[in-house]
């Protein structure tokens, strides 16, 4: 294969390394701000556009095994834009609204997006280590975009030093892995038949350095403080498309170059599954920050989605792969809405109280902030509980049945939480006087256009299943 | 026909997308519920009509559409068959009811009340025609939603706790089921679907489809569990009394005419089927709580000062009663069910339509606060009567028909053993006619006491006309119920027959050395070798 080709193939990376770039040029010569937005929501427009013709093509591997195309790793592409995409939709006017409407951080998103395109792509642990740090150092600075208040300072810092030691974990776990199989291409490590005890070193600081990123349990401590802190729609960009990227990532590296010892990981996988939704469920019940406690309840998810994992069957890897679509549709979704609400006068740190009547005042958001809290509590019709059923049907297909009864119970609390937010908008008399303005058309847009997905994919999940 | 069924399960919905476009006009907002009601109504009447009675046991109106997701058997199946067809005609029937009931008490956030009854209309629908075990699934909890919101918004002072309560008692319990649900999936592609998961009811409980005893006895609990939550049977009824207090009166209506019976229904259309040696073994327990449930549902309903929740207490009764002859496990028992999943659904809807009227007028449900109601208002207090007595179980009316198979049946019961079941379960009978004649008795005799009940209006025309229908079902199927019983009667007899056979095959099969000792003893499998 030629470079054209090869390039032609990895286009929507390339696409939003240009945007990216661009983005920066524009800001260094003080373009309108308007232009600067047009340009990058373009660029992964279009990026996003050619991802989905790329899925529907052959899969293969690009620039000597580097990375990869089609199959997986065209869906997380695919996933990770569409995040991507609603967010710059969303971030336009909340970024206005809490005065950092800036140039700086479409380039920073798009250059992000690059790495999580990157890290969800790549077939070799090299690849994956640059597009993870890529997309890391850019998620390190948005955090810390406000740069006024604490707590934003606070969640650049944690992320920052947090993150780099978990990277300090993956490379080493590279490394082992490289001195137990003299390489990093992850289909040359799937060969492998020498299984010392630095291969299951290098595999145990690598799996590490994964769950650090998708926040498991016990690696999850950085995550709340995070997602609280950072601005809500950036929030909402690092808890799906990030997560995604770091996913699918995940499932190329387990079912390419672990396979064969599914047996042995499968194991360390249900007890974290384990740990992860239980803590992240219980400790989301008694929050009172609706912001932190969707901090959680992501946490939560990741213990979901780690079922899925543990069954180690396509069937599973799949059920995973839908569980993300869903999540980014849903999850990006609430935080939007959240972010509405947090620039209103009156109830900028979002306790649940401040929500209280918020039903009535605002029907059309409300409903839609009610349709992705059912879809994340995994109620059907919504694409949450697809998600859902698919991983724990691929559980209990591989005799997971206790996992996934415990699962299933600790959604059921999780349940509490997403309905106590509902508690507050419908059934309570409002506490403040808060009146919060209307949306932006392209505002409430795509918040509309996001919960009919949401339910869209609920009722007829076929579509995109038939794409892996 | 099979068009006609989906389109009656879906109507409703086009009439919430009408309702939301006419938001702003409280009037017309009722209009348009109540025309889409009738109209869904009037859509299920040909599918009764049309209904071959002798071939009530297999799935009639069928649609069999496409796959959800490939791979995987799970397709959009409905049908009617003789169990579900009454229930189905119920839920249609009482939806207009419903709507005319609430047409001068709501006056708050009146387009969503309406959505929300509607789409209750639609998960309600889509659970009784159902044929896919995943399908059935996705309706039983889409129905929460609605409900939740109902209670919430609508309901009375405790209305939060009691629909919190609501919701995630039922989800926990479904929860467990859905499990439950897909290991059956998986178990049944593998058995007879060439290891393709499937979810065709059909497949599930027909014949060839044989679960292994030990399997049969936790997917039965989960079952069983998740159903008897939704009856609600002692001890899990304690989220119905503040449910039903607190509901706003169509809320009442619905929880108790329509959405108990998804439990009752659930119960005869998955367990006894699908494991009917499970069924057997477990059939004493379960009627041992059925029992419990009757008299101590009806003497905490004995005790209460609050007319509505007498009847919600009356409820976990009656629906004793019909989980009691769903686990005698014969035609008569069963049958008598399913006639008193409807009675029940009659009778305590219009007592609740009755309690709703009384309490637009005076705000207040205690039944201190009454007293000589039947000098003031004649029409009501005949139509209270009515309901009173159906409720009770009169010769006559509908609710006796129900409880003599039911007490029959168990008594008879070769898998109860036992005449005591029956027995004590009479005594509920007795029971009910005190705590609802008392009752009655308070409220509707004597002198008026309280000045204020001394000007109360009686029924208007609006409020006469919904009971009206009611009313004469309730005495129709009293004084004819052959009528209605002879819808599923083919079903149930085929369907227990079925399930024996398939039992036996199964307790045939089943060797005591390779199963643990628990499950040897409670299915009564014995060693053979030992014999030897």
């Amino acid at each position: 294969m030629d470079l054209t080709t090869e390039m032609s193939l990895f286009l929507p990376a390339i696409l939003t390394t240009i945007g990216g770039l661009a983005a920066m040029m524009m800001a260094a010569y003080k373009t309108d701000i308007r232009h600067v937005w047009t340009v990058s929501t373009g660029t992964v427009l279009l990026a996003l556009v050619i991802s989905i013709r790329d899925l529907l093509g052959a899969e293969g591997l690009l620039f000597s095994g580097m990375v990869g195309y089609g199959g997986t790793a065209a869906f997380g592409t695919m996933v990770v834009l569409l995040g991507t995409f609603f967010t710059l939709l969303l971030s336009k006017s909340y970024l206005e609204k809490i005065h950092h409407h800036v140039a700086e951080v479409y380039s920073l998103i798009l250059l992000g997006t690059t790495g999580m395109i990157v890290l969800a792509s790549s077939m070799d642990l090299v690849a994956t280590f640059v597009g993870l740090e890529t997309m890391s150092v850019c998620l390190y600075v948005l955090a810390g975009l406000v740069k006024e208040e604490k707590r934003s300072i606070e969640a650049a810092l944690k992320y920052f030093l947090l993150g780099a030691f978990s990277t300090g974990f993956f490379l080493y776990g590279i490394a082992l892995l490289y001195g137990a199989t003299q390489s990093t291409s992850l289909d040359v490590i799937g060969a492998a038949t020498d299984k010392g005890l630095i291969y299951w070193g290098g595999v145990a600081f690598l799996l590490i350095g994964f769950f650090f990123k998708i926040s498991a349990v016990p690696f999850h401590m950085w995550t709340p403080d995070v997602y609280q802190g950072s601005p809500t729609t950036i929030t909402g960009y690092m808890a799906t498309a990030a997560k995604t990227s770091a996913f699918v990532s995940l499932i190329l590296i387990l079912s390419r170059a672990l396979q064969s010892s599914v047996g042995e990981w499968s194991t360390v996988f249900e007890i974290v599954a384990i740990l992860t939704m239980v803590f992240g469920n219980l400790i989301a019940l008694v929050q009172h920050n609706v912001k932190r406690m969707l901090a959680y309840s992501s946490i939560a998810h990741a213990g979901y989605a780690l079922v899925g994992l543990t069954a180690g069957t396509v069937a599973g890897y799949d059920g995973v792969l839908f569980y993300l679509f869903a999540y980014t549709l849903m999850n990006i979704g609430a935080f939007a809405v959240i972010a509405h609400y947090e620039t209103t006068k009156g109830s900028e740190v979002s306790n649940l109280e401040h929500f209280a009547g918020l039903g009535f005042k605002k029907p059309a958001l409300a409903v839609m902030l009610t349709i992705f809290l059912f879809s994340l509590a995994g109620i059907p019709p919504f694409a949450g509980f697809a998600g859902k059923y698919q991983v724990f049907a691929a559980a209990i297909e591989q005799g997971y049945v206790m996992l996934a009864l415990i699962g299933v119970l600790t959604s059921a609390a999780a349940a509490f939480y997403y309905l106590r937010v509902m508690v507050y908008m419908y059934f309570r008399q409002p506490e403040f006087d808060i009146e919060p303005e209307t949306p932006t058309n392209l505002y409430l847009g795509s918040i509309v256009v996001l919960a009919l997905l949401t339910l869209y994919f609920g009722v007829n999940p076929g579509l995109i299943v038939n794409l892996f | 026909m099979e068009t006609l069924l989906n389109l009656t399960i879906y109507l409703p919905l086009l009439g919430l997308l009408g309702v939301l476009l006419v938001r702003n006009n409280d009037n017309l907002i009722r209009w348009v519920s109540l025309f889409t009601t009738l109209a869904t109504f009037a859509l299920s009447v040909p599918l009764l009509l049309n209904f071959d009675v002798a071939g009530s046991a297999s799935v009639q109106f069928l649609t069999e559409g496409r796959h959800f997701v490939p791979g995987l058997d799970i397709q959009y199946i409905t049908g009617l068959d003789g169990l579900s067809l009454l229930l189905f005609m119920l839920t249609t029937f009482f939806a207009p009811i419903v709507i005319l009931s609430a047409w001068n008490s709501v006056h708050k956030h009146t387009a969503g009340f309406y959505a929300m009854l509607l789409l209750l209309q639609t998960g309600s629908l889509g659970v009784f025609a159902a044929m896919d075990a995943v399908l059935f699934y996705v309706f039983f909890e889409l129905s929460l939603i609605p409900m939740y919101f109902l209670i919430g918004i609508w309901g009375g002072e405790g209305r939060i706790p009691a629909t919190v309560k609501f919701f995630l008692y039922t989800l926990v319990g479904s929860l467990i089921m859905l499990v439950a649900l897909i290991y059956v999936g998986y178990d049944a592609g593998m058995k007879v679907n060439e290891g393709v998961f499937i979810s065709d009811l059909r497949v599930w409980t027909g014949p060839e489809y044989l679960i292994g005893l030990e399997q049969q006895t936790y997917l039965f609990l989960a079952f069983a569990l998740s159903f008897c939550i939704k009856v609600p049977l002692f001890p899990f009824h304690t989220w119905l009394p503040f449910a039903h207090t607190e509901a706003p009166t169509a809320g009442s209506v619905v929880l108790a005419a329509i959405m108990l019976k998804m439990g009752t229904y659930g119960l005869i259309r998955f367990c006894l089927p699908m494991f009917p040696n499970a069924s057997e073994a477990f059939a004493p327990m379960m009627a041992v709580l059925a029992v419990i449930g009757i008299i101590y549902g009806a003497l905490v309903a004995m005790v209460q000062k609050d007319v509505k929740k007498l009847v919600a207490y009356s409820s976990v009764s009656h629906l004793g009663f019909v989980v009691l002859g769903i686990f005698a496990l014969n035609t008569t028992a069963v049958q008598g069910a399913v006639i008193q999943n409807i009675n029940h659904g009659l009778s305590t809807g219009a007592l609740f339509l009755l309690v709703g009227m009384i309490y637009d007028r005076r705000h207040t449900r205690l039944i201190s606060d009454f007293g000589g109601l039947s000098s003031v208002m004649p029409k009501f207090a005949v139509m209270f009567m009515l309901a009173t007595f159906a409720s009770i179980g009169l010769p006559g009316l509908n609710g006796f028909v129900g409880e003599f198979l039911i007490l029959m049946g168990s008594y008879n019961s070769v898998a109860l053993n036992s005449g005591w079941y029956a027995i004590l379960a009479t005594s509920g009978v007795i029971l009910a006619a005190v705590y609802m004649l008392w009752m009655f008795q308070r409220v509707m005799f004597g002198q008026v006491t309280n000045d204020e009940n001394k000007d109360l209006e009686d029924l208007n025309p609006r409020e006469f006309g919904l009971l009206v229908p009611v009313m004469i079902f309730i005495i129709w199927i009293g004084v004819y119920p052959k009528l209605f019983t002879g819808y599923s009667e083919r079903h149930v007899h085929t369907m227990l027959e079925q399930s024996k056979i398939k039992g036996d095959v199964i307790a045939k099969s089943a060797d005591a050395s390779d199963m643990p000792k628990w499950a040897a003893s409670l299915y009564d499998i014995t060693d053979d070798l030992a014999l030897k």
